[in-house]
């Protein structure tokens, strides 16, 4: 059993006219085998979370913990964090010309699994993994993620994630710009990992749509740079039914702003 | 993005400071670029004398420290000889055994030196002038891609100062691949003359491995025959100062030449390339793709290069397509890349024309990504590198010389702990 413990999480970014707040106090926690939906509305800060998690140079935590089985995860490397058992499905995943696929991913898993995988094993694996994704295995080849579709990228998001095997992952909007089939693929993804191993997973996403093929056992509202509100799926049908107005009203109230 | 211009000189498309960079195309020619001298204009000539020693305001000349060149732009006396040999095969597979290929050592009053080219600046003009004897090697058919011909440049040695010409002429439809493959100490000047015949197809990597003393300064003369196509790579390495000067003339409609390059910049080192695409003639291609990686370590001097990339396509070179890239990759602050594109069209009717350039360091988004999959920062820089190079490396036919690039490239980025 693990546990993601996100405590008080305050995180800024440098912008033009100095530092600005984005995180502003996030407390969560995730347990092996729990799928935690985070909605909220753009700009609520959801890939902020997902980023400092992970440990992009462009956030700063300036307050608070991220632990994972008690360890702080702050600071480390990001590389470390990886290999720590934390994987970043990103809402943009990077292009990186003149590095295959195949490359990439075996480099990836070598470093994550302490050893390189023995080759015969390994070609089997990704062309599984890949024929399970409807990826076509041409894709080996071609560059990371250069020139993929949207719907492209965030299937090799999902092979990586089941190649890699991490205790814990963060999902960041693996739904948008999905079209049915896609988002159909890509859920059973992400259910095929969760069926074999214990995987925690931390959903983020700004529709509902996904939920239906991914259950959730709990759903966070995200809004202004921290969680609003905490209940089980039937939080995320209310979110359906009525949006995000309750709560954004609530914030910017709280804010001692006009709604 | 992350890649943000650090240093670029020069008129025209250059990427300003703070302006956005990647594959920047400003399109065909502005106002503001400093004009290509036409080929009539062009001042060409066998003699040194009717070059003026150049002082280092001259356009031409305005990148080079001329103090390192060892006086090579100010008549250096020859003191030494390159080495040349010619052999069959690359690497340890080579051999004597050269088939049909004739290789000979001619005067310069043979009737085919010259045929090429004509020196466009004092050093290749101080070369033609003192080269001691020419190395023409011909090939009269084509030759299997498997079999590479090796033309091994051997500097005069430490403190030496040496004059060269060498002559590749592909005949009438045949084919080569040819490594001249450059080593050694001292400094040298040379022309080298790649004529391609009619319909023929030349593949040359022009490697420069030298020590770290040499000084070389090079002016290429590729000469396109009707429906001919060239390949040219330069690989330049090592060296304290190496220049080269490309330059393509299409002699016929239908030529297609392919310019690539690779360089790697280390502290104190000044690489720099100087390309002139002419466009003479109706329906020719050129593409011209040069990427580079600097790093000067701190403390140290710091590590330059200059790429200026000349396009002319003149009024009767209807039908051509032409596109040129420049990328460099700043992997350290201790560094300065130029980079200089210039596209100069005079006719409406081209099939396409275009030019890119950028500078930047290194792609955060990208380490990040990498990292984040769990691979450590010294194995994600690498990946990158060898990514960035690796268009230009795909390119090189020979395996053998492929594998010595890209341990060459490892060692390049160990040593600065990269
Ligand atoms: N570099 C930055 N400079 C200024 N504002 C930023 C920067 N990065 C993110 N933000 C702001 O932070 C807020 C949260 O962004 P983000 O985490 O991407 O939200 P979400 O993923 O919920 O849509 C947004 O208002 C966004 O504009
Ligand atoms: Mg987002």
């Amino acid at each position: 059993m693990s546990t993601l413990e996100i405590r008080d999480l305050h995180v800024e970014v440098e912008t033009e006219s100095g530092p600005k707040e984005i995180l502003r106090g996030v407390d969560l926690t995730v347990n092996s085998n729990e799928t935690h939906a985070i909605m909220g509305p753009n700009g609520s800060g959801k890939s902020t979370l997902a980023y400092s998690i992970a440990g992009h140079p462009k956030y700063t935590v300036t307050r608070g913990e991220v632990l994972l089985d008690g360890e702080n995860v702050l600071e480390m490397e990001v590389d470390e964090r990886a290999r720590a058992g934390l994987f970043l499905a990103m809402q943009y995943p990077v292009e990186v010309p003149g590095v295959s696929m195949s490359n990439f991913l075996r480099s990836a898993a070598t470093a994550v699994r302490g050893e390189a995988p023995k080759v015969r094993h390994w070609v089997k694996e990704v062309k599984s993994a890949m024929t399970d994704l409807e990826i076509d295995p041409a894709f080996a080849e071609r560059s990371v993620n250069e020139g993929f579709s949207g719907g492209e990228k965030k299937r090799h998001e999902v092979l990586q994630l089941s190649l890699l095997k991490p205790k814990f992952a963060v999902l960041d909007e693996t739904d948008s710009g999905l079209d049915v089939d896609a988002l159909r693929v890509v859920s059973k993804g992400v259910n095929d990992y969760k069926a074999q191993s214990d995987v925690g997973v931390l959903l983020i996403t700004h529709y509902t749509r996904i939920l239906r093929y991914i259950a959730p056992d709990r759903v966070h509202v995200f809004v202004n740079g921290r969680v609003a509100e905490s209940g089980g799926p039937e939080l995320a049908e209310e979110l359906e039914a009525n949006g995000y107005e309750r709560f954004t009203s609530a914030a910017a109230e709280k804010e001692g702003q006009p709604a | 993005m992350t890649d943000t211009p650090v240093a670029s000189t020069g008129g025209g498309s250059t990427t300003a400071p703070g302006a956005p960079v990647l594959d920047v195309d400003p399109g065909i020619k502005t106002a503001s670029s400093p004009k290509i001298a036409p080929w009539e204009e062009r001042f060409t000539s066998y003699d040194v004398e009717a070059f003026e020693v150049p002082r280092g305001r001259e356009e031409q000349w305005r990148f080079t420290p001329l103090r390192r060149l060892n006086g090579l732009h100010d008549g250096a006396a020859a003191d030494g000889e390159v080495a040349v040999t010619v052999r069959s095969g690359f690497g340890d597979s080579a051999s004597d055994d050269l088939g049909g290929v004739r290789v000979e050592h001619v005067g310069r009053d043979d009737a085919r030196i010259g045929e090429g080219g004509i020196p466009a600046d004092r050093v290749a003009a101080q070369a033609w002038s003192a080269f001691p004897t020419a190395t023409v090697v011909t090939v009269d058919q084509p030759r299997s891609d498997d079999e590479p011909l090796t033309v091994q440049v051997e500097g005069p040695g430490f403190g030496k100062t040496a004059y060269a010409h060498l002559q590749l002429r592909l005949e009438h439809q045949a084919e080569a691949v040819v490594v001249v493959d450059h080593r050694g100490s001292g400094t040298v000047a040379a022309n080298l003359e790649l004529v391609v015949g009619d319909g023929a197809k030349l593949l040359v990597v022009e490697v420069h491995d030298w020590a770290d003393d040499a000084v070389f300064v090079g002016a290429q003369h590729l000469s396109v025959g009707r429906d001919a196509t060239i390949r040219h790579t330069s690989v330049t390495l090592g060296g304290d100062l190496v220049r080269l000067s490309p330059t393509v003339n299409y002699r016929a409609p239908g030529g297609d030449a392919e310019l690539d390059g690779l360089y790697f910049a280390d502290g104190g080192q000044h690489l720099e390339q100087r390309l002139l695409v002419d466009h003479t003639a109706t329906h020719c291609r050129s593409r011209v793709m040069y990427k580079g990686a600097l790093q000067g370590a701190e403390g140290d001097k710091a590590a330059h290069t200059v790429w200026v990339g000349d396009v002319l396509i003149r009024k009767e070179a209807e039908g051509t397509d032409s596109y040129e890239l420049n990328r460099n990759l700043l992997l350290t602050d201790n560094a300065r890349a130029d980079s200089v594109p210039n596209l100069e069209i005079e006719t409406g009717e081209i099939a396409g024309a275009g030019h890119a350039s950028a500078t930047g360091r290194f792609d955060d988004e990208q380490l990040f990504y990498l990292m984040a999959r769990g691979i450590p920062e010294a194995q994600a820089r690498r990946l990158v590198v060898r990514g960035f190079f690796g268009e230009v490396i795909a390119k090189v036919r020979v395996p053998a010389l492929r594998d010595r690039l890209e341990a060459a490239i490892e060692a390049e980025l160990e040593a600065v702990g990269v």
